[in-house]
């Protein structure tokens, strides 16, 4: 199988000389779930950043090495076409709150400007609503702010949002850890399913989410990729002794 | 009476004394207004554009200053914009949090701190001059000069608030826009500026409240013709610039006149503050 996604030797640093992500060298494959793991600080949502070119926002953030998304260097392309082609969920459900369910469903070709037939938005909607299984509780209240909706809800219409733009690969930063366990149940049956169209990265401190969904996992500390392999045999027998005190619990 | 108990006792006579003040000020331009508009009526006196001070034919009416003060202080509003979003937008946005943005910040709030004479000095040695070489109008004076400079002194009202609301719009928001491709310029247009826009709309309503109310200026620069202008580059007088021309020589029915004006004046800022600070409470309650 081909790598939808390699990277050669990335490394993020904030301040000069210190990296907080350093030198990692990987590859993703498509229609996997790949879960980065690490204690707070680690570098992972830093990395996960890298990937969309987020850190292009922030003055004084560096990015080294390679980052090939379907074939193409990511550092060397136009940021908004990197992040169109991987779409980013967050912590914290960002509906935007000015606009419409309906409008933050198209909210990524309104902002790049790309104007739709009526029926083309519809399509794209309704679609992008199915996949997240939000269409049928939503459906009779398209006009109304995404804010209104539940924390859970929140949370699919933004990958539902995500989704419309049909990205390449889907980052996903911790996209549970603000909501209730039956919300985030509902995320993680989505997540399986979505995998069979998209490839999945995502950041979680939660083991057992990990476990859960994951085909792979990558454990991160201080910077440095420590390991990365089959979910199963990484949780059963981790190859490197800092994931298993992980694991265990010895340090988090 | 122990430590506590007078410092209370303090404290609540002089929040007491200001509410004295306040009811006193509009005691007495409620009373001392009565006479004109027993006189004139209240709607007469404010749908009246006649102001005839001669004695044979005295005859007193608002609506002259009203739409005089209308007239210069929205035409202010609309050339303060411009300004002042940029402003906004540099502070609140495009250099948030940076040194320049700081900069610009205190050079802007520097413009609020000149005092409304100076400002008239400047407007009629200075921006008079360049009115009639522009040919707007023969004498320079009126409601264009005024309102230019009326502009000028809002701009740090209407900016340093709406840059506040720019800047407390979420960042998850902005970085949800541009994690789906958006340009800056994207982000401003569907995501700060609608979020702000409530906010936005209330610093301007505030800074429209400054501009209806500003008299040493436009006193200076209006030209003080007391009936309708006919357009931009014609004379007028504002409610406060006819006070201030006049109040020195009048008495009787023209200072009642004068004070009912004044009363006027005080109900049309208060209702225009009050607008905004409902604005701005809603977006607090969000």
């Amino acid at each position: 199988m081909k790598a939808i996604l390699r990277l050669k030797e990335v490394s993020v640093s904030y301040t000069p000389g210190k990296n907080a992500v350093d030198k990692v060298t990987t590859d993703i494959y498509p229609n996997t779930i790949t879960a980065i793991m690490g204690p707070s600080g680690c570098g992972k949502s830093t990395l996960l950043r890298a990937i969309n070119r987020m850190h292009d926002l922030y003055a004084n953030v560096q990015t080294t090495g390679e980052i090939i998304l379907k074939g193409r260097n990511v550092l060397e392309m136009d940021p908004m076409e990197v992040r169109r082609m991987a779409g980013m969920v967050f912590q914290q459900p960002n509906p935007f709150p000015t606009m419409s369910i309906y409008d933050n469903v198209l909210a990524g070709y309104t902002l790049n400007g790309i104007r739709l037939g009526k029926n083309e938005k519809e399509e794209i909607v309704e679609q992008s609503l199915q996949s997240v299984a939000l269409w049928d509780e939503v459906k009779d209240v398209m006009t109304k702010r995404g804010s209104f909706l539940s924390g859970g809800q929140q949370q699919r219409l933004c990958i539902a949002r995500t989704l419309a733009l049909k990205p390449e690969v889907l980052l996903m930063d911790e996209p549970t850890s603000a909501l209730d366990p039956i919300s985030t149940n509902k995320i993680e049956e989505l997540l399986l399913q979505l995998k069979q169209q998209f490839t999945i990265i995502i950041v979680t401190h939660n083991m057992s989410q990990a476990a859960r969904i994951s085909d792979n996992a990558m454990f991160m500390y201080l910077g440095e990729l420590v390991e990365h392999g089959n979910t199963t045999q990484m949780f059963t027998k981790p190859r490197n002794k800092r994931t298993e005190e992980y694991l265990t619990g010895v340090f988090g | 009476m122990n430590k506590d108990s007078i410092f209370r006792f303090l404290l609540s006579t002089a929040a007491l004394l200001v509410l004295l003040f306040t009811a006193g000020i509009i005691y007495a331009l409620v009373s001392r207004s009565t006479e004109a508009f027993q006189e004139y009526g209240v709607w007469g006196f404010v749908g009246n554009a006649e102001w005839d001070p001669r004695s044979a034919t005295e005859e007193y009416g608002a609506l002259s200053f009203i739409l005089g003060t209308l007239y210069t202080s929205f035409f202010a509003l609309l050339l303060c914009i411009p300004f002042s979003l940029a402003v906004a937008l540099f502070n609140g946005e495009y250099y948030k949090g940076k040194k320049i943005s700081s900069a610009v910040r205190s050079i802007v709030d520097l413009l609020a701190g000149i005092p409304s004479i100076v400002y008239g000095l400047w407007g009629f040695y200075t921006l008079r001059p360049l009115v009639i070489a522009l040919g707007v109008s023969a004498q320079g004076f009126g409601i264009f000069l005024s309102s230019v400079v009326l502009a000028i002194m809002i701009i740090p009202y209407a900016s340093s608030l709406s840059s506040e609301f720019l800047s407390m719009v979420p960042n998850n928001l902005k970085e949800g826009a541009y994690s789906l491709g958006a340009t800056q310029i994207e982000v401003v247009q569907y995501i700060s500026l609608p979020s702000a826009g409530s906010g936005i709309v209330a610093s301007y309503i505030l800074a429209l409240g400054r501009a209806l109310g500003e008299t040493m200026a436009v006193t200076m620069l209006i030209g003080n013709t007391n009936r309708i202008p006919r357009g931009l580059s014609d004379t007028g007088n504002t409610m406060a610039s006819v006070i201030a021309n006049q109040f020195g020589e009048a008495d009787g029915l023209k200072l009642s006149s004068l004070i009912a004006i004044g009363l006027l004046l005080f109900i049309i800022t208060a209702v225009i503050n009050l607008i905004a600070k409902l604005i701005m409470k809603k977006i607090s309650l969000i």
